[in-house]
């Protein structure tokens, strides 16, 4: 067909230098058997059991194969490498028989020398009238620089995958560390308070940080026991060691003088003195007393000051909460003196004293999480659970926090010292 | 039971035939899915009741229950044959196994014998490569080389197959512009797959089966050579050993007609 156009206007026949006719017609291809052995690419035609039946000079080039070496004698996986040669008949062959036709699969011939060339290679299953299937007709795409960028790729690949792997490995040894940081900002136990419960949660909000927030509780002397609860300006290594540096801090202080003004009045010397003039001007909030429990009467004295934390918080048995204000504490560690006001409170039995860091009422909520969760609905909650013991309140408290999901992304500590309610009084709720 | 729906829809196990015939389980190989059995169901379905279903990594099984410690070793792809028999509760059912699953149904059986009352096993070799006084036909060389083909077919499914069929396995309608979608398996789960049947050596594992067995093995099989055929009928005392005039390692698709007569009579024998 395309050499019988004689009547149409030939394009290439203009005047302006065009290209001539004779040569225009050997650049036509007036021989079909002439493309197909030197074609660009492989042809092979082989019976449905693989035996090659015809190949073109191409091919037989590439593979440095004489054709009467292959066609009758040479099935089509006897010109694969062994790996081609399993890959052909686990996929290619079965594909094959099961869709007449396949496309673009990746194979490696063996060449008279040894060597291998890498093909693409596609087959088609020719059909008799009645459907029957008659031979199988392939063609081999050299495929050797598209090889070579894929193995490039693939070693990409692979290099990624190995960084990817190692990357995994680190994080999961510094989230190790830093839970064993973490732990150690803690303490592994609270000590037994003769007629009083204590309870403590402490919420991660990322196993890649190591957070702020602190408590502590521990013994003064004889009577009294010591109490703090704070929030370090901060996530990190830094702020953990600010943290560290805090609660030894405080511990020795009360050891020395276990007045939470004189307490907390070291504190900020001491970070103020470390962190002023370091360029990396560091401080916490923080909330530190005493209790002292009266056996007589089974009350327990609270004395507590506080440096610009939110207020600790006395749920009374009866359903009212107390917030225990200290008008006036400053940051501690921001200034080079601070004023530190103090306040107490009575525990009575049934009643519980309860700290929290911001964490827990700047935590995000509403379905569009813009609005906080905040101080008078953290009360209300409060006073919904009056009469729990310290261990119970924390138990909702940390599935309140679970509840907030990723609305709550700080990390948050929480700390319950309530007196148990008197079995023997009814009144006592 | 909740434990067999699982199986059923992570193996997707499909169940057809006759459903007052003895129960039929066929089990593909390496490389595809339970397509390749096609040609083999029309042949039983009439006699039969007939239970496909794909090794988790293969087909239309679930990616997610995929776990490359469970099948680094045949063990792991029998238990899968276990978990289709228990989720199915089948008794003296026919295992049918193609490829490594030959070898996969001779651990099953060993395991639930109740279960499963016969083999046949086509194109079976217990270990491919060769050892001393052992000619399995291939070299670790030569594994290696099939693990390269297998990365370098690797491009074309990540691009096109993955998101595909991962994504919408409840889309059939797509499976006509996915012209290799029956082979095509995740290339990580198919590396698993294949190291694992390449590198198995079951041979003494033959000495375990004690049920009627049928050994199918073509006369031009790269992956199976004949002698590996007559090595398994020699190992396992009673099994019946019938060449097919077939070449390849598929007889069941390049020549359905006579896998499928050899199949039949071996079970119209059996009872």
């Amino acid at each position: 067909m395309m050499c019988s156009a004689g009547e149409r206007p030939d394009p290439y026949d203009a005047e302006d230098g065009g290209v001539p006719p004779a040569a225009f017609a050997s650049l036509l291809e007036d021989s079909v058997e002439e493309l197909y052995e030197n074609a660009p690419c492989g042809y092979l035609s082989t019976l449905m059991d693989g035996t090659v039946a015809k190949i073109n000079a191409t091919l037989l080039t590439w593979l440095g194969l004489r054709r009467e070496d292959v066609v009758g004698r040479m099935r089509f996986s006897d010109l694969l490498s062994v790996g081609g040669k399993l890959y052909h008949e686990t996929h290619f062959a079965p594909l094959l028989r099961m869709q007449g036709e396949i496309s673009g699969i990746a194979l490696e011939m063996r060449q008279a020398g040894g060597g291998r060339i890498s093909v693409l290679v596609s087959s088609v299953v020719k059909r008799g009238t009645t459907g029957e299937p008659l031979l199988i007709r392939t063609t081999v795409f050299d495929a050797s620089d598209r090889r070579a960028y894929e193995e490039e790729l693939l070693r990409g690949r692979r290099v990624a995958d190995e960084a990817r792997r190692q990357a995994e490995a680190d994080r999961a040894r510094l989230q190790q560390a830093l839970a064993v940081l973490q732990q150690s900002l803690l303490p592994d136990t609270l000590p037994p308070i003769p007629g009083v419960e204590a309870a403590t949660h402490y919420h991660t909000a990322s196993s890649d940080q190591v957070g702020g927030d602190f408590y502590d509780v521990f013994p003064v002397d004889g009577k009294r026991f010591g109490f703090f609860l704070g929030d370090v300006c901060g996530k990190g290594p830094e702020a953990a060691a600010v943290t560290s540096l805090t609660r030894y801090t405080l511990r020795a202080a009360a050891v020395h003088d276990p007045d939470p003004v004189a307490a907390l009045t070291t504190l900020n010397k001491v970070l103020h003195q470390r962190y002023t003039g370091s360029g990396d001007p560091r401080f916490c909030t923080a909330v530190f007393g005493t209790l002292e429990p009266d056996a007589a009467t089974g009350r327990v004295g609270v004395h507590l000051g506080s440096g610009g934390h939110p207020p600790a918080l006395v749920v009374r048995a009866d359903g009212t909460v107390d917030p225990l204000h200290t008008p006036g504490g400053l940051l501690v560690g921001v200034l080079p003196t601070a004023r530190f006001v103090t306040t107490t409170a009575v525990l009575a039995p049934g009643d519980t004293l309860v700290l929290h860091t911001d964490g827990l009422t700047e935590a995000r909520t509403g379905s569009d999480r813009t609005s906080l969760f905040g101080e008078d609905a953290l009360r209300d909650f409060l006073a919904a659970h009056a009469g729990r013991s310290p261990g119970d309140l924390i138990g909702a408290l940390i599935t309140l926090l679970d509840g907030f999901g990723d609305g709550l992304d700080d990390d948050t500590a929480l700390l319950a010292l309530g007196v148990p309610a008197d079995r023997t009084t009814p009144d006592a709720r | 039971m909740d434990m067999g729906k699982d199986t059923v829809r992570r193996n997707n196990v499909t169940v057809t035939g006759n459903p007052e015939g003895r129960t039929v389980v066929l089990a593909h190989g390496f490389g595809c899915d339970q397509n390749m059995w096609r040609l083999t169901v029309p042949a039983l379905s009439d006699d039969y009741r007939v239970v496909l279903f794909d090794y988790v990594g293969s087909g239309r099984s679930d990616p997610s229950a995929f776990s490359e410690q469970r099948y680094a070793s045949l063990d792991g792809y029998a238990q899968d044959v276990v978990d289709v028999c228990e989720a199915l509760d089948l008794t003296d059912a026919v295992f049918v196994g193609h490829s490594v699953s030959a070898m996969t149904g001779v651990l099953a059986a060993a395991r639930v014998p109740e279960r499963i009352g016969a083999l046949v096993m086509i194109g079976p070799s217990p270990r491919y490569i060769d050892d001393e006084g052992y000619r399995g036909g291939f070299s670790a060389a030569d594994i290696d080389e099939l693990l390269d083909s297998l990365e370098s077919n690797y491009l074309g499914w990540s691009a096109v197959m993955a998101p595909v069929i991962m994504g919408n396995p409840e889309r059939p309608e797509l499976g006509d512009e996915l012209k290799n979608s029956f082979c095509a398996t995740d290339p990580d789960m198919a590396r698993v797959f294949a190291r694992t049947t390449f590198l198995s050596d079951s041979r003494d594992d033959l000495k375990t089966v004690s049920v009627p067995t049928l050994v199918l093995e073509c006369t031009q099989d790269v992956i199976a050579p004949r002698e590996v055929g007559a090595f398994v009928h020699r190992s396992i005392p009673g099994s019946t050993l019938v060449t097919l005039e077939a070449t390849g390692h598929c007889p069941h698709l390049s020549a359905p007609e006579a896998t499928n007569a050899a199949i039949r009579s071996f079970l119209a024998a059996l009872r």
